[in-house]
């Protein structure tokens, strides 16, 4: 199979509201970065993809407003809608299909414009569930409370992630909470529905982030070390959240371990060097996890607590601060493949030092109903 | 080509109709893909990824490919959805192409819906527009539509009653299509009669308001001759989604399906469209559009497609039949519709189409119509690409 | 000077809303459903004959054999919290007041559970593994909230 890397990367600063720039400014700042980053000029980027969200964006065809930031007018075009490590698979394919060379995948979201509670509950069932009032974080709660008494998991281990992660965040300019706060401060933060507070969930966020995919070929010609995706795979569960085993995410072990059949690993607990993972909520790092078999079930807090998943442990996970310290949805995904980018190439603000492979995960829908995962690495 | 030739080996619809109260949103979707997979002799078991879209705001639900995994069949599989508006059904079928090509997949199910009844079609479509500069002085689709039919007319000189002669065309072809929303012929009298919507759109001269699905599966050159006799190769595809703005628009002279189809040209060694081509299904929202576009796609010379209609090549005996199915006018359950015009030109191809079947077709396109004038193109061959 | 224009802009705010009316067919199965909880007060689930899985809310074809067939089966009134949260904070989605209980309910029978609320408790006083029952509005539509919530059984 032809091999695809990621050669260049683009974010904007993740703050809680631009207000002097729309989607389409946004996707030009990052588009713009990632093209530099590379070197490449746009009219040499083979075709482009959006991941957008027309609920969050307030807009029918979301993916209208930012064509001309990606200087879509000569070229194929489409769009995925949902997490943006979606749109990367997308955009591998488009090359892997022979017909285009390279692919500029694009997310953004402006969570300032929108009422996030109103959006996600929009993905309830109108006809059973909607009206009752349930949104993503009441129903990202209800898996909370099912993990914790599936694994014995306790409001200080959540906490404990919320810690890190905001901690992580400090050395990264383009979060929007570098927070150095306590385990006793996440659990003195507001409660929002139980057992979640405050510093538990991710801020409502805007933020856009740019990749650009390139073929083996092309890859080589360009300014910086390519990184290569090696492995991708998703897998949705069931819809209903009382159709599932909340305590346990069978979609993310499927998807993982088809995603490491394809990178070649067969350890990935000894292979895997830094993780991103999809840390909407704190439980959720380590929820995730055990589904990318990088812990044993339940056994993540441990891990956790004796410093394993610190920048300097023995696997470091969301190093530039997660989305608990920054969560343009939608981008989000992209974010975390971009910092497993820097990670790789040896450019991070906190360097895990001789990182060679990495792991990215994902999400969209509830409580972690569909996931996607990337294996990335620099070899 | 790509890495792996690619093929569609089965397809399903549902018998599309302005309204479905007996079924929600994933059981009407559920009924494409099981006709889809009874098509192709396939199960569920046998499928290894999924694309599903649709246009959100139509039906209000957030994350159609989780919400909708009952009905598609996507529970412990791969679903993905794109959305690119009007070109949601054409992006999804490229869509699948890509990821059948790639070679990480073999057999992909492909998704298109709408169940326009459960909204305000025309109330959601206006919120495509830019918030501050378009939205408010933007009535839905239809004003764009009208401008760009004025424009051609101003230019050409054809006249409503040209238009008319498209609608005429298409319902005609509808009475052969089971699956078509409106089956009863009209005349060029009864569209000029019928109530003008936007100088100069008759009523007549738009598509409806659909509520339907269709299912498509695709499958890689390893395996697509062994589920299927006569599978539909994919030989090319090619869009553009040019403009962001109504205002940016050179109506009247649909810029997307112009580079769109000259690279198609190009890149699939097609020198006379009109000659070569067998079949085209056109996403073609209004009649006007039967007239232009045909002419951006090179098969009529420009301000000569009207004639070229008149004079009856586009029937079903003529040179070049355009929407056996009927096309948009009959039918637009709009997320669907673009997968609708692919999976209608894979039954020409495969000589499934019935009563609507042209006959000996080798070489079909199907066009996907959206957003703000954007194309999407895909070619099909009875031929396997070298 | 055009660029010290545009540097000193203070940008406004564009206040607008989507307003789309929206008329979801319940479908016939879902239709059922309702009309069961309106009528009799009754719940129902569907069953797979090939998995033999009861499923809560029905679905007019199994999701993971992916048979066509389904039959109606009675289940519940009463249940068991399988998982639940207390919403302390008022979030936008959330018709009343707060504290509101959402929680997964397994009704007896079923295989799967269904979401609602519980109330007639103090909301502290929830647990997994506690048994409800439903306590059906008095005033009844065919909507999912005509069960007004779960209560303690």
């Amino acid at each position: 199979m032809e091999k695809v890397a990621i050669v260049g990367v683009g974010m904007t600063k993740i703050e809680a509201n631009k207000v002097s720039e729309r989607f389409e400014d946004m996707v030009f700042e990052a588009t713009r970065k990632a093209l530099d980053d590379c070197g490449m000029d746009i009219k040499d980027v083979g075709n482009v993809i959006t991941a957008s969200n027309d609920f969050w964006d307030g807009r029918t065809i979301s993916c209208m407003a930012v064509g001309d930031a990606q200087g879509v007018r000569e070229k194929n075009a489409s769009c995925t809608e949902g997490d943006g490590t979606f749109g990367a698979f997308y955009g591998m394919t488009r090359i892997l299909s022979g017909a285009y060379p390279s692919t500029l995948v694009t997310g953004h979201s402006k969570g300032s414009e929108s009422v996030s509670s109103l959006i996600t509950n929009a993905v309830f069932d109108p006809i059973y569930e909607r009206s009752l009032g349930v949104d993503m974080v009441t129903g990202c709660a209800m898996q909370a409370r099912a993990y914790m008494e599936a694994t014995g998991a306790t409001a200080e281990d959540f906490a404990r992630v919320s810690v890190k992660n905001h901690k992580n965040a400090m050395n990264n300019p383009l979060a929007q909470l570098p927070m150095d706060i306590s385990v006793q401060d996440v659990l003195d933060s507001e409660m929002i529905a139980d057992p979640l507070h405050k510093l538990d969930c991710s801020p409502v966020s805007d933020g856009a982030c740019a990749l650009i995919l390139a073929d083996e070929a092309t890859a080589k010609k360009l300014a910086k070390k390519p990184v290569w995706l090696k492995g991708v795979s998703f897998c949705s569960d069931a819809y209903f959240l009382g159709d599932r085993d909340l305590a346990k995410s069978p979609s993310l072990e499927k998807a993982a371990q088809k995603a490491y059949a394809m990178a070649g690993i067969s350890d990935p607990g000894k292979d895997i060097d830094v993780a991103q993972v999809y840390d909407a909520f704190s439980y959720q790092e380590l929820m995730w996890l055990e589904g990318l078999g990088l812990a044993d079930y339940g056994k993540a807090k441990d891990h956790l607590a004796a410093g394993d998943f610190d920048v300097s442990g023995a696997l470091p996970v969301n190093t530039a601060g997660g989305l608990l310290s920054g969560h343009p949805v939608i981008a989000a995904g992209l974010y975390l493949m971009a910092e497993a980018v820097r990670q790789l190439r040896g450019e991070a603000d906190n360097q895990v030092e001789g990182a060679r492979t990495a792991v990215v995960q994902g999400v969209n829908g509830v409580a972690g109903q569909s996931h996607c995962v990337w294996v990335l690495s620099s070899e | 080509m790509g890495n792996k030739r690619v093929a569609i080996v089965g397809t399903g619809q549902t018998f599309h109709k302005s309204h479905r109260p007996d079924v929600n949103g994933q059981e009407l979707i559920n009924e494409a893909v099981a006709a889809a997979l009874k098509d192709a002799e396939l199960t569920m078991d046998d499928i290894d990824g999924i694309v599903i879209g649709n246009m959100d705001h139509f039906e209000g639900i957030n994350y159609v490919d989780c919400w909708s995994v009952d009905g598609s069949g996507g529970f412990m599989r791969p679903i993905i959805k794109l959305t690119t508006g009007g070109t949601t059904g054409s992006t999804l079928a490229i869509g699948g192409y890509h990821m059948v090509a790639s070679g990480m997949f073999e057999k992909v199910l492909i998704i298109g819906w709408e169940k326009n009844s459960e909204s305000d079609t025309t109330g959601a479509i206006t919120t495509a527009f830019d918030p501050i500069w378009d939205r408010l002085v933007f009535a839905g689709a239809i004003a764009g539509l009208a401008a760009e039919g004025q424009a051609y007319m101003h230019k050409y000189g054809i006249t409503d009653k040209d238009a008319a002669r498209v609608s005429v065309r298409d319902r005609r072809h509808a009475v052969n299509n089971p699956h078509a929303q409106l089956r009863k012929e009209i005349t060029v009298e009864e569209v000029l009669a019928s109530p003008m919507l936007s100088d100069p759109i008759h009523l007549l001269d738009v598509c409806p308001r659909t509520d339907g699905a269709c299912a498509v599966i695709m499958a890689s050159e390893d395996v697509a001759e062994k589920i299927c006799p006569v599978p539909d190769w994919i030989i090319g595809c090619a869009n553009r989604h040019t403009y962001n703005y109504v205002g940016d628009c050179n109506l009247g002279n649909i810029d997307s399906m112009r580079c769109a189809s000259a690279e198609l040209w190009e890149k699939t060694g097609i020198k006379e469209p009109r000659k070569e081509l067998d079949v085209i299904e056109l996403y073609q929202p209004y009649s006007f559009a039967g007239i232009l576009w045909i002419e951006a796609l090179g098969v009529a010379e420009p301000g000569k497609g009207s004639r070229y209609i008149w004079d009856g090549n586009t029937d079903m005996g003529g040179e070049l039949p355009i929407n056996p199915s009927g096309g948009v006018i009959a039918c637009n359950p709009i997320g669907a519709t673009g997968l609708i015009r692919c999976a209608e030109v894979a039954l020409q191809i495969q000589g499934k189409a019935d009563a609507r079947q042209v006959p000996d077709v080798n070489l079909g396109l199907s066009t996907g119509f959206g957003g703000c004038f954007w194309t999407d193109l895909i070619l099909h061959s009875k031929q396997k690409p070298e | 000077m055009i660029d010290q224009d545009l540097n000193n802009v203070e940008p406004l705010v564009y206040e607008s809303k989507i307003g789309v009316p929206y008329y979801w067919w319940a479908g016939d199965t879902a239709t059922r459903f309702l009309e069961a909880i309106r009528d009799k007060g009754e719940l129902w689930g569907t069953r797979c004959p090939e998995c033999g899985k009861v499923f809560v809310p029905p679905r007019k074809s199994c999701p993971r054999c992916f048979g066509q067939q389904t039959s109606w089966e009675k289940v519940g009134p009463g249940g068991t919290v399988v998982t639940y949260t207390v919403a302390r904070k008022k979030r936008e989605a959330i018709p009343e007041d707060v504290p509101v209980v959402f929680a997964l309910i397994r009704l007896d029978g079923a295989d799967t559970a269904m979401l609602h609320k519980i109330g007639g408790v103090d909301p502290d006083k929830v647990s997994t593994g506690m048994r409800v029952k439903p306590r059906f509005a008095e005033e009844r539509k065919g909507h999912i909230r005509d069960i007004e919530c779960f209560i303690p059984d």
